[in-house]
């Protein structure tokens, strides 16, 4: 643990290319371990993260290419999981996208957006802020 | 990382899969399927193996479901719990057979 708390290199700095999106579970996942979380969480959070970060790597610099900031932090009250996504990629809020219609037959389903309404479905909060030309996206999960 | 594993016999298919099916694998599950569903009438994705699915993972479900819809059935067997909350958040609970 490092001054604030954190486990140290609780962050990585790594293009966002789809190419990396094990590299990015891998990271997370390494955090993870160790901690109380259950399996099902775990899966969740993995989820989520790659729902996100393929976003990142597909749409916020297409058709150039930049980086994209994780980081990982857990608070003991309440005992949660904090993951920070940043880019510094075209404004972009992923949680303004309408939500899926879940009730469609298969013929009408149109797939776009399921990622991020899982996302939202399955963490406790999602948050996006818009800072410093910085896309800031924060996933929060109990643990 | 994603295994596949296919037993085929008399128009039935048998797809096994262990892993995890993401932006990474479901590619290559999609190129399996659409090379062997030809001739298919009844197709069982058995995932007593699979850790997880990501909504690339969902896209490649829902386009073999469609597939099989025109010419059989489809069931998905051995579904863990993690696996089966995503299916019913998503509505795929509705579209697939899960037994």
């Amino acid at each position: 643990m490092n001054r604030t708390g954190q486990p140290e290199n609780n962050e990585l700095v790594i293009a966002a290319e789809l190419k990396n999106l094990p590299c990015v579970l891998d990271f997370i996942e390494g955090h993870l371990e160790g901690t109380s979380i259950s399996i099902k969480q775990k899966m969740q959070i993995l989820v989520a993260v790659e729902e996100i970060f393929v976003n990142i790597a597909s749409y916020a610099y297409a058709p150039d290419q930049g980086n994209a900031i994780v980081r990982i932090e857990f608070s003991d009250e309440p005992v949660e999981v904090t993951i920070t996504f940043m880019d510094n990629g075209i404004p972009f809020d992923p949680l303004q996208r309408r939500d899926p219609d879940v009730t469609l037959s298969a013929e009408e389903r149109r797939i776009g957006g399921l990622g991020i309404f899982m996302t939202k479905k399955t963490m406790d909060s999602v948050d996006y802020e818009y800072k410093n030309g910085q896309n800031i996206l924060r996933l929060k999960k109990s643990i | 990382m994603l295994n596949i594993n296919k037993q085929a016999e008399n128009g039935k298919l048998v797809i096994a899969l262990e892993g995890r099916l993401d932006t990474t694998t479901s590619p290559v599950l999609e190129v399996e399927l659409k090379s062997s569903l030809d001739g298919v009438t009844e197709l069982i994705m058995d995932f007593e193996k699979l850790e997880y699915i990501s909504s690339a993972g969902l896209r490649v479900l829902l386009s073999a479901q469609k597939t099989m819809n025109n010419q059989g059935s489809m069931k998905v067997i051995h579904v863990n719990e993690t696996i089966m909350e995503i299916f019913e958040v998503t509505g795929f609970s509705d579209i697939l057979t899960v037994e």
